[in-house]
């Protein structure tokens, strides 16, 4: 595989069902009542439940895993939180390359919904 | 440096949670369930000869997956939830209760730095403890004023070797106080002598009490008349047309119902008596001694309506008065 500064991943549009929000949450070991009881997190002052982190560090990873292949390890996972996951919504993740060394890349990531960017920042693998 | 940030900074450094292997090795059935929710199609999570395809011995797990091998679980979270303390973590509870008392009582995860130094397969044991990095000074966001919190959680195998580490960050802060409700002008104090005054302000009717035997005018509103003594009285309605006679600018103290500075004014009505009010559609520099004035109505809430004064003549197109 060629990669090159500049690359650009094709763009992944992964709907927030409350059923993925619920088993990502619990597939990742986290019980928080946030992310899969509406009432408690209503209660909390969230206007829903919401993904939890360990998902949006996953379905990151995912999003440059199943472009660079299942040979490439991942190094670093990096991201900024910001808008929530919110059931009904849409992620849309987007990726270029922003750095090549050696067998190192480095994918500058992007996921937006409606509210605005929920996660951003990069992921290197090493191909 | 004021002795609560000493306090906090003497956390900078310390262990927050002590190393604690997760419950379970690193197993084929925690990554399916994980790699099917996730719906992430790569096969070196689940088959042994597509992950040798890929050059690898077998199966690794997903690499963000990392921190879920160390979560605390159902049983646990309960607990938690129950008020019951966690093992090993009294540094975290400390600090919790330290930002508590400092009113950072909210929470929101701004940032996450994974860093994997191998791959994790079946059989793998993985520990995690969490140090502080830092806390930052107070800051103010869009969330609220607060403390950025910087950990760092180092995941380690049966060997002790370090196979992840991962920066932390999260924001501990006071939430943005609601819009607080409107506050309310102080209530007259009622009695039997003065009720239909401000009975009648609330008709928006500007009432003058007037001895019932010697007719003469007064205000504020009493028992007996000041000229003959008598007890009898009613009330004359009046023009609503006054001059300025004296007048305060008032700075302080502020009021929440009141914009300040209060132009508390001395107005003489065209029936002369005199009235303690407060002036409107007017700054105090373009007050004059004298000036004419006429009324107005300050609903200032529900309960409570006011006569007020506001400058007569030529410009008379100042604002009408609001809810303060």
């Amino acid at each position: 595989m060629t990669v090159a500064v500049g690359d650009r991943l094709d763009p992944v549009a992964i709907p927030i069902t409350r059923t993925l929000v619920v088993a990502t949450a619990l597939a990742s070991r986290d019980y928080q009542d946030v992310h899969h009881d509406p009432d408690l997190a209503r209660e909390r002052g969230s206007k829903d439940i919401f993904m939890n982190i360990l998902t949006s560090n996953g379905l990151t990873e995912r999003f440059v895993t199943a472009w660079a292949g299942p040979a490439a390890v991942v190094k670093r996972v990096k991201i900024r939180l910001g808008a929530p996951n919110y059931p009904g919504d849409t992620m849309t993740m987007t990726g270029e390359v922003s750095r090549v060394d050696g067998d190192e890349v480095e994918v500058s990531v992007k996921g937006e919904n409606a509210l605005g960017i929920h996660a951003s920042g990069i992921v290197v693998v090493a191909l | 440096m004021s002795n609560y940030d000493e306090r906090l900074d003497a956390f900078v450094g310390r262990q927050l949670i002590e190393a604690k292997f997760g419950q379970d090795a690193v197993n084929q059935a925690m990554i399916r369930h994980w790699v099917e929710a996730m719906e992430d199609p790569n096969p070196a999570y689940l088959s042994d000869d597509a992950a040798r395809a890929t050059g690898r011995p077998g199966v690794v797990a997903p690499a963000s997956m990392l921190q879920a091998w160390t979560m605390r679980g159902y049983a646990a979270t309960q607990a938690l939830a129950r008020g019951e303390s966690a093992p090993g973590a009294s540094g975290f509870a400390e600090l919790v209760g330290l930002l508590d008392e400092g009113g950072y009582t909210s929470v929101v995860a701004t940032d996450s730095d994974f860093e994997f130094h191998r791959e994790v397969v079946p059989g793998d044991r993985i520990s995690v403890d969490e140090v502080v990095e830092s806390i930052s000074a107070e800051k103010t966001t869009g969330l609220g004023t607060g403390r950025f919190v910087t950990t760092v959680r180092t995941y380690r195998d049966a060997e002790g070797e370090t196979v992840g580490v991962q920066t932390w960050r999260t924001l501990r802060f006071r939430p943005a106080a609601p819009e607080a409700p409107k506050a309310l002008r102080p209530r007259p104090a009622l009695n039997r002598d003065n009720a239909f005054w401000f009975e009648a302000a609330r008709e928006k009717r500007l009432v003058v009490q007037r001895c019932a035997d010697c007719s003469t005018l007064r205000h504020p509103p009493g028992p007996g008349c000041p000229e003959c003594g008598s007890f009898d009285w009613d009330t004359v309605e009046a023009s609503g047309a006054g001059t300025l006679y004296s007048y305060v600018v008032a700075h302080h103290p502020k009021h929440p119902a009141f914009d300040a500075p209060y132009l508390i004014a001395l107005v003489e009505l065209a029936e002369g008596t005199r009235l303690i009010t407060n002036l409107t559609g007017v700054t105090a520099e373009d007050l004059e001694i004298g000036m004419p004035l006429a009324l107005e109505w300050l609903e200032a809430d529900d309960g409570l309506t006011l006569p007020v004064f506001a400058p007569t003549g030529p410009d008379t197109d100042h604002p009408r008065p609001t809810e303060n």
